[in-house]
């Protein structure tokens, strides 16, 4: 069976042009030779997957393409998909030592996106170890990074894996939560299709909801790795919030990726700062809102989104209000939602309510983007597998959860990170687990 | 205002400044030479003049090198393919609207006496300030008896050189192949022969590089290619190697015209600084035109007032002596490598240098918090690496996180643990890190005082020698 794919919408595509459109043959290679080829560089220091930074780009400058992509696959296999939504500025080109020499990092994303897409541009399939050279059967549930980047790395080495996905398309948040203009749906599910070729077997739609079906795998396979992501996003929990016109922000996205929204129009409110929040209300923006608003409890400075996506949506044309908060959601007359905010002050940790600042905000969409509940029903289910504050608890080093059977990785363990910690995360307990099937076979 | 006329040049050749055109395509008629002249340069020797060759296409090719373009240029075009009278009425004309430029003309005849007698009163009618004999043209030419063959072996150089003089009114230069195994027994033979100078060098045998998709070696004439001459930026220093060679040898040492590979006036003044009174560029102005000219003679200017130069003669040659046999070099002179914590960026190509490269000595085991005695953990590269691919690293996705991975670089602008150390009482000096360090001034060699005077390896074997030497009475 084939993974599924989206169509290629034009409009879509004309809305959300690439933020970091890809290099020319030449443009590449000159920057490339820009790489100053550090030993131990701090760039492959700094990337969770540990991709040899020098070493893919030094092949990008004489020439062998091939070389480069693999070597970059060899530590991420979602290496297309980082080189687009990975925040590089905190990671691989924030530990640049360019910034302490001609202050320019070397542009390791759009590198690395150039010998991903010179590949991809072939055809070309991974080699793997023959499937079941190794007599390991991994059932990896959820299809998002974590688990895509387990499941590879299994088979690459020869064992079984096979992920478990309720929805209908692979990638999880790469295909249905990333800013378009970063990474199209489209490009993060021909690499899941790149990873089925590899022989990861996917089974679409079923849902591992209880106990039973749990100890139903447990028959079927060795070893259980978790990868299911977070909850669903969080509530405000203040009245009128299931009024008509209120979607959260993650549902926006996915919604406009899948081609379910095409438009929005007139005034968006967009409540939060982190980045899930502004990649929603620059996707407002694209989609046509005319005013948006992104309205945060705190100040500036406290605002948890990186600053260059900050700077991004300073740049899309979002305006922001700070130190509001909402209490009530209503509907008027004419069908348009009534955001009643108050102005808040921190004293002493918490927030304040100001004596008559109220204001009410008519708008058409309100959009909630305080982040993800971390609690997932399925966890708390399974047996010897510690919770703690809504996370997996897992070995770092190999993902391995009080259960021996089960491991976890991604966003259930660590509350919510980037899709290259999904990806380091998901490699490390395959490699456990080949470990640990090594040693029972010897 | 420094002075950088140049003033009785190989006898008689004066010019407005020492920078003048090689003879090669940027000269190859009057029009452009005149162009050249606006532009600033000096003088120029024309486009080899001779008996009209039939040229092929393609005729160039080149090394890049790391993105930047024509690091060498080849060629294998020959000498002028245009009919002896147009070069020379041209070459009047060039004369008598630039008077004060020196204009030398290159020739190559056939190797009989007669035929250079003839073509030598045809360049000096025409009003040429100098003559320049092509032996040194590697390619074509030479399958005709011609250029390199007559400059790779001493009696045809002295031969041709004495019947050149036997007819010459003007300053006689003899260009130099390098494609020799000691360019000095040829210069010897033009000064025996009796030229007023020499220019050196002429390009170097080469293959710049095939094609790997059609196998086919550059510059591709239909399917095949030939050797050629390299020149450019690749081989200044061959060429100043050379140039040394030949004015630190009292038989060589003539007035000399240098070339290979000058760009800048930093090339010119180090050719000058090795002897050279005028210099030659070709490649440089190939890749950028005349006008590249103009900073050469402001540069040279510029450094002549910082260094106290008031005329080129007064720093000409100074560094000849300074190269020496490497018996006379002292044995005792130690430096080791300094690393400047404040200037050091992390990228540890230093430590690896020395690892693969060099001697072992530069270490990144910094050691974190007070230790008590001496550390040297002298990890191995690969485990550096493997400990750096092992690591657990995360996204810093709070603000927190961020602030604390920003701010563990303590009092240096690269943390600690990334700074390498150099073993002082191991290094030997080499300059490799030096070398390698994207730096300026991050590493430097420091000199350290060995206790010992200074001895050369000469020094130290004559006194074994008298040593080992029988004791006569």
């Amino acid at each position: 069976m084939s993974t599924a794919t989206l169509p290629d919408d034009l409009i879509l595509r004309e809305r959300f042009g690439d933020i970091k459109p890809p290099l020319a043959p030449q443009a590449a290679v000159i920057e490339a030779n820009r790489c100053l080829n550090c030993f131990d560089a701090p760039c492959t220091g700094a990337c969770p997957t540990h991709i040899d930074v020098p070493g893919f780009i030094k092949r990008i400058s004489t020439g062998n393409l091939r070389g480069s992509a693999l070597r970059i696959l060899d530590a991420n296999i979602l290496g297309g998909s980082c080189a687009k939504a990975c925040p590089v500025e905190v990671l691989c080109e924030g530990a640049c030592v360019m910034h302490r020499y001609n202050h320019e990092p070397i542009q390791i994303a759009r590198l690395q996106r150039y010998a991903m897409d010179s590949f991809q541009a072939t055809g070309e399939e991974l080699l793997t170890a023959p499937r079941g050279s190794r007599n390991v059967q991994v059932a990896c549930i959820g299809g998002g990074p974590a688990s895509l980047a387990c499941a590879a790395e299994l088979c690459r080495h020869g064992a079984s894996a096979t992920i478990i996905e309720r929805q209908q398309l692979p990638g999880g948040l790469n295909t249905y939560g990333v800013a378009e203009y970063k990474l199209r749906a489209s490009d993060s599910l021909r690499e899941a299709e790149m990873i089925r070729r590899m022989g990861v077997e996917f089974r679409f739609g079923g849902g591992v909801d209880s106990a039973a079906a749990l100890e139903e795998l447990e028959s079927e396979f060795d070893f259980i790795f978790l990868g299911v992501g977070l909850g669903a996003m969080q509530r405000m929990n203040i009245p009128g919030e299931d009024s008509k016109g209120v979607v959260n922000a993650l549902e926006l996205i996915a919604s406009y990726k899948t081609g379910r929204i095409k438009e929005l129009s007139g005034t968006v409110v967009v409540v939060g700062a982190g980045n899930t929040a502004i990649d929603a209300a620059n996707a407002a923006r694209r989609l046509g809102a005319e005013t948006v608003y992104l309205l945060y409890r705190r100040g500036e400075r406290d605002i948890s989104a990186f600053d260059f996506e900050y700077e991004h949506a300073k740049h899309e044309g979002v305006q922001f209000l700070w130190r509001r908060q909402p209490f009530a959601i209503r509907t008027n007359e004419r069908g348009r939602l009534l955001l009643d905010t108050v102005q808040v002050r921190e004293i002493e940790k918490t927030l304040l309510p100001v004596p008559d600042s109220l204001f009410t905000i008519e708008c058409d969409h309100v959009i909630p983007a305080i982040g993800q509940s971390k609690f997932a029903q399925l966890v708390q289910d399974l047996r010897r597998i510690e919770v703690r504050g809504g996370c997996i608890v897992a070995d770092p080093s190999t993902g391995q959860t009080g259960n021996p059977r089960y491991f976890a990785g991604g966003d259930c363990v660590n509350g919510g990170r980037e899709v290259v910690d999904a990806v380091a995360d998901g490699k490390r307990s395959a490699q456990a687990i080949l470990k640990i099937a090594e040693a029972a076979y010897a | 205002m420094p002075d950088i006329r140049v003033h009785g040049f190989a006898g008689r050749i004066d010019a407005p400044n020492p920078f003048w055109l090689a003879s090669a395509p940027p000269t190859n008629c009057g029009e452009q030479i005149m162009r050249a002249f606006d532009a600033g340069w000096g003088g120029a020797v024309w486009k080899t003049i001779g008996e009209p060759v039939t040229n092929v296409c393609s005729r160039y090719s080149a090394t890049d090198w790391n993105g930047l373009r024509m690091m060498g240029l080849n060629n294998i075009e020959l000498i002028s393919d245009r009919s002896v009278d147009e070069n020379l009425r041209e070459l009047a004309m060039v004369k008598k609207q630039y008077p004060y430029h020196a204009v030398i003309a290159s020739l190559m005849v056939p190797s009989n006496r007669e035929a250079w007698h003839e073509i030598v009163a045809r360049a000096e009618d025409a009003g040429a300030d100098g003559l320049e004999l092509n032996f040194g043209c590697p390619h074509g030419m030479n399958e005709r008896g011609m250029g390199s063959a007559v400059g790779q072996v001493p009696e045809y150089t002295e031969m041709i050189t004495g019947w050149v003089k036997e007819k010459a009114r003007t300053p006689v230069l003899v260009k130099l192949t390098p494609n020799v195994t000691d360019i000095r027994t040829i210069a010897r033979a033009a000064k025996r022969g009796g030229a007023d100078g020499i220019s050196a060098i002429n390009t170097i045998n080469s293959i710049t590089g095939i094609d790997l998709d059609t196998l086919v070696p550059r510059p591709n004439v239909d399917g095949k290619s030939s050797h050629g001459g390299y020149c450019g930026p690749a081989v200044k220093p061959i060429a100043l190697n050379m140039v040394q060679q030949i004015m630190s040898d009292a038989e060589s040492a003539l007035p000399l015209s240098g070339m290979g590979g000058i760009s800048t006036w930093r090339d010119a003044v180090e050719f000058m600084l090795l002897g050279c009174g005028t210099v030659q560029v070709c490649t440089a102005v190939m890749h950028f035109g005349y006008r590249m000219v103009e900073d050469m003679a402001e540069g040279l200017e510029n450094w002549m007032r910082t260094k106290g130069f008031a005329t080129l003669e007064d720093f000409r040659g100074l560094s000849v002596d300074r190269v020496t046999e490497w018996k006379h070099l002292n044995l005792n002179y130690k430096i080791v490598a300094h690393i400047d914590e404040q200037k050091c960026i992390g990228c540890d190509l230093c430590h690896i240098a020395c690892w693969d490269g060099a001697h072992q000595c530069i270490h990144v085991d910094r050691a974190e918090g007070p230790v008590n005695g001496r550390v040297e953990l002298h990890s191995t590269p690969a485990a550096i690496e493997e400990r750096s691919r092992t690591s657990i690293a995360i996204t810093p996705v709070t603000r927190q996180e961020r602030a604390a991975a920003a701010s563990n670089h303590g009092p240096y602008p690269t943390p600690l643990a990334k700074i390498p150390r150099v073993d002082e009482t191991e290094c030997i000096g080499c300059n490799l890190c030096a070398l390698v360090c994207p730096v300026d001034e991050c590493i430097t060699m420091i000199r350290v005082d060995s206790g010992l005077p200074s001895e050369t390896w000469e020094e130290r074997t004559r006194g074994a020698e008298r040593a080992t030497q029988p004791q006569v009475s």
